[in-house]
């Protein structure tokens, strides 16, 4: 089976199409960034508080917004999130009332406001932990060890919170439940200490001010140094032209990336971050395979315009360049479609990363080489060589063949 | 088949059995229950996957430092009265943003030469600078702030491990996080309900037992007011009871204790939780012989006094010295059982050099955690499928080296994650994901350069030769730009993150063995098969 069998398309003929489609997704990126969505900055480094709640039953969004106006939490976030029928609910706070003398003051409040109507000298069995439990059963003592308790309820404290959090997937209905799990006198001693309600705490987010800028100042630097990393690595491997060219062609996919999340108002997480680092390694890939020939074949045509060479040897790794990109296309959309939803911003980037990479390595990067050598040329001298270096070592690897 | 050939199977093989092993370890059971649980022992989970609490947290390194000045200044001041210097004023100006600096006003200009002396011999970590109008700056030298403050971040952290040690949280990670930050990391894995972890790490716990001069008072002007307006130098207001919250009497009080402690929490050989005589929750401590030997110096000096155990600033309780108290002591404070248990583990655990203060906090539920591993591992699994299908159509029976090849590749990538004892998050898993992706990639590069070859006109064994030997040098290339930026990623992140770095770039490195070199075994065996001009199935 094969996909192209001797393609001759004329790619370098359409850049102005490729850079006025380029331009266009860029502008608008940074369009969205500069006026209308800005920069979606996650809670890792906006700050803030985050509480992903799942509830029993099907929760109604305004009750729980009323239930936070009622706590003074007025500008709280509330959004439903994960899988259609799973019942979870995503409760946000700004940064403003996230500050860092008491840290988890608004997931205290965005709880207690979701267990207004608790009891008041009880605590709450779906958001307790191990050591409440156990402490309470220590206390207790409904099975009346003398010795070995602490083992013993240790024991059926992990039986209960596992039973609620990987059969129930984090809140039970009913204490009777837990007869499934634990000593049933264990089980009927726990309604002197807890309550149920109607919702369990998935996951907590708090970031502090001062951490929120500390990850921006590191995603930002981390992206810095992988550029100026590729630029180096493939400046000394190839010719500095080749570098910058391929980090130019990095930048755009990144740029364009970031401006997609703007556009889409999808908030940029710190696993997004890696992602679009992961992004500036691998985009160059396709980048080097083309560059790779261009290298070859100015050995072997050393006649040919440059442009001729430059589209010949796009059309020659054409397929290997769409197979590649489309194998790991295919595993990333994997990703996307199963990985579930702590993944979702992080598959994204790269199902989006993964498409622009492989267009602007063809669309992109070797027109840069063209335009340069015109313009040397303009000026009387070659642009575009084959290093000494490689040259022999070349040479070596066909003798050896 | 040549006999270096034969050697290439055998190290190919030998890796194999090496990274399953790292894989399963030997299992106990051979069945499929018995792998997974070989397997989950080998593979350590992160937080974001069995469930746990993940905090950053700043050591207010200023403290420490305050501390040091505190003591520094009083030093001082004995220094210059014992010297006969004159001095109008000796003050910190800015304790909050300059700890170490000291102001000393009013010296004469003839004590210079002794008080240079005093600041030499006595202070040597300060340095001394004169200012206008016979001021003079005493101020920490830069090497021995900069040192005190990096203790004070070392000493947090082994006493935040005793404390977690003692709550039995198992497997912790306590480490220094960032850098030039004061910052540190604590993961505790299974820790869903992190409030009480995190009062008992933040609390203090400074225990001094010093000498009381008078109280309670209601209020500090009311203790002034009996000194006549002005505290004797060697005496301070202290204000009453914390950790005892549970104070009948309301309202604040205050006494009047001496500056200097007769024993510190450092002199502590061991605290725990009794009751006293009447029954009430207390703490009981016992010193070491030093600590025992100074208490017993200063009880037996005092009898008919009064001793006050303070706690962080706070005066617990007051009572008068009977008689010579040699080496233990109790605590009371109208505490709950719960208080006496804790307050005896974090005395255990000594003080903490300075305050902290939580910048960052994330828990996950355990349940979100398990759906986390079924999402990933459905994602991976039909990632992979999806992949191994392709390049059986795509390229037939190579499509089958490919294969082979890629699932060696996880092999040996688990198997790393089992020796290494690397964790394994969730992007961790989408490292997995990609590994496969990426790895392909290699078998792509090189089949498509072998198909060209082949319609040049080569031999199918030149051909590989020629498929191999061009593509190595595109794929090196490849691989490297990929792993800088895992490596960079691996620096700048955290926790999860790091997971996938990790990962991705064990995976490549792993796909340059399988993909080129056990590739090329395997089609190098194929054509050793083969008859002389039979054609290479790849599609």
């Amino acid at each position: 089976m094969e996909f192209f069998r001797n393609p001759n398309i004329d790619f370098l003929g359409k850049k102005w199409y490729f850079l006025a489609f380029s331009l266009v997704f860029s502008v608008a990126g940074i369009f969205s960034m500069l006026f209308w969505h800005g920069i979606p900055y996650g809670v890792d480094f906006r700050g803030g508080t985050l509480v992903y709640v799942k509830f029993a039953q099907t929760p109604n969004n305004n009750a729980i917004r009323d239930a936070m106006d009622r706590a003074g939490l007025r500008n709280a976030r509330i959004q439903s999130y994960g899988a259609p029928g799973g019942n979870e609910v995503l409760i946000g706070v700004s940064e403003q009332e996230t500050n860092e003398q008491a840290l988890d003051r608004s997931k205290t409040q965005i709880i207690g406001a979701l267990e207004s109507n608790a009891p008041a000298d009880k605590q709450d069995l779906n958001n307790s932990g191990l050591l409440t439990i156990k402490t309470f059963l220590l206390q207790k003592d409904p099975l009346r060890l003398g010795t070995d308790a602490e083992q013993k309820y240790t024991a059926q404290a992990q039986a209960i919170v596992d039973y609620r959090d990987k059969v129930k997937g984090g809140v039970l209905n009913s204490l009777d439940e837990l007869k499934a799990a634990a000593d049933p006198a264990v089980v009927a001693s726990l309604s002197d200490g807890f309550f149920l309600s109607n919702f369990g705490v998935r996951n907590v987010e708090i970031v502090g001010p001062q951490v929120g800028a500390q990850l921006r100042k590191q995603a930002f630097l981390a992206a810095v140094y992988s550029l100026a990393g590729m630029l180096i690595y493939l400046a000394f491997r190839f010719e500095w032209i080749y570098g910058v060219a391929a980090v130019v062609t990095v930048f755009h996919d990144t740029l364009i990336t970031v401006g997609a999340f703007s556009l889409l108002n999808k908030e940029i997480s710190l696993t997004v971050i890696a992602a679009i680092l992961t992004l500036i390694g691998y985009s160059n890939n396709d980048t080097i395979v083309v560059f790779d020939r261009i290298r070859e074949n100015l050995k072997l045509m050393r006649r040919d315009k440059l442009s001729d060479i430059v589209n010949r040897s796009i059309n020659q790794t054409l397929s290997r360049t769409i197979l590649t990109a489309g194998l790991t296309f295919l595993t990333v959309l994997a990703l996307y479609l199963f990985g579930g939803e702590v993944l979702k911003g992080f598959s994204l980037a790269l199902v989006i990363g993964i498409l622009i990479g492989t267009y602007s390595s063809i669309a992109i990067a070797a027109p840069i080489l063209v335009a340069y050598q015109d313009w040397r040329s303009g000026r009387g001298k070659s642009a575009v060589t084959v290093p000494v270096k490689e040259t022999a070592r070349r040479e070596k690897v066909k003798a050896k063949a | 088949m040549n006999k270096n050939l034969g050697w290439k199977l055998i190290v190919i093989a030998a890796t194999l059995l090496f990274f399953l092993f790292g894989i399963f370890g030997i299992p106990e059971k051979w069945s499929g229950s018995g792998l997974l649980a070989a397997l989950q022992n080998r593979i350590h989970l992160g937080l974001d996957l069995k469930g746990g609490t993940h905090l950053i947290l700043q050591v207010q390194v200023n403290d420490a430092v305050n501390v040091d000045s505190d003591n520094a200044v009083e030093r001082l001041k004995a220094d210059l009265r014992a010297r006969k210097i004159n001095y109008t004023e000796i003050s910190k100006p800015d304790p909050a943003n300059d700890p170490d600096k000291v102001v000393l006003k009013g010296v004469p200009p003839e004590s210079r030469s002794d008080l240079l002396s005093i600041v030499q011999d006595r202070l040597p970590e300060y340095n001394l600078t004169s200012g206008p109008d016979n001021t003079w700056t005493v101020s920490m030298k830069p090497q021995a702030l900069a040192d005190l403050k990096t203790r004070a971040v070392t000493q947090a952290i082994e006493t935040i491990r005793n404390r977690i040690d003692q709550l039995g949280v198992s497997e912790p990670i306590i480490e220094e996080h960032g850098l030039g930050q004061y910052q540190i990391l604590v993961q505790l894995p299974g820790v869903d309900d992190p409030a009480r972890v995190k009062e008992i790490m933040q609390s203090t716990a400074m225990l001094e037992i010093r000498q009381s001069f008078g109280g309670p008072y209601p209020s500090e002007q009311a203790a002034l007011q009996e000194k006549g307006g002005v505290l004797p130098p060697d005496q301070v207001l202290m204000p009453g009871r914390s950790v005892g919250t549970n104070s009948e009497d309301g309202g604040q009080t205050w006494y009047l204790i001496s500056r200097a402690s007769a024993v510190t929490g450092r002199d502590l050989r061991a605290a725990d939780q009794s009751r006293d005589e009447n029954g009430q929750p207390s703490v009981s401590f016992t010193l070491t012989g030093e600590g025992g030997r100074r208490f017993a110096s200063f009880t037996g000096a005092h009898i008919g006094d009064n001793l006050a155990v303070v706690l962080d600033n706070k005066v617990q309780e007051v009572a008068v010295i009977k008689d010579q108290i040699h080496d233990s002591g109790v605590i009371n404070g109208r505490f709950t059982e719960q208080q006496t248990k804790d307050l005896a583990m974090v005395l255990r655990s000594g003080a903490l050099p300075a305050g902290i203060k939580y910048l960052e906090e994330r828990t996950v539920g355990p349940s979100l955690g398990s759906d986390s591993i079924r999402a990933g591992v459905t994602a991976a699994v039909i990632g992979m499928l999806a992949v191994l299908i392709f390049m059986l159509i795509y390229y037939h029976a190579a499509g089958i080296n490919a294969d082979v090849a890629l699932i060696l590749n996880l092999i040996i990538l688990l198997g790393f994650l089992g020796f290494s004892g690397a964790t394994l998050t969730l992007p961790g898993i989408a490292g997995v994901i990609l590994t496969v992706g990426m790895g392909v990639d290699s078998n792509v590069l090189i089949f498509e350069r072998i198909r060209e070859e082949l319609r040049n006109g080569k031999t199918p064994p030149s051909a590989v030769e020629q498929g191999f030997a061009h593509a190595w040098i595109t794929i090196v290339d490849t691989h490297v730009t990929t792993i800088v930026s895992a490596i960079i990623l691996f620096i700048f992140g955290t926790g999860p993150v790091r997971g996938f770095a990790v990962t991705l770039s064990f995976g490549l490195f792993a796909n340059l063995f399988t993909a080129v070199f056990v590739s090329r075994v395997i089609f190098d065996w194929l054509l050793s098969r083969k008859q002389r001009g039979e054609a290479l199935s790849i599609g």
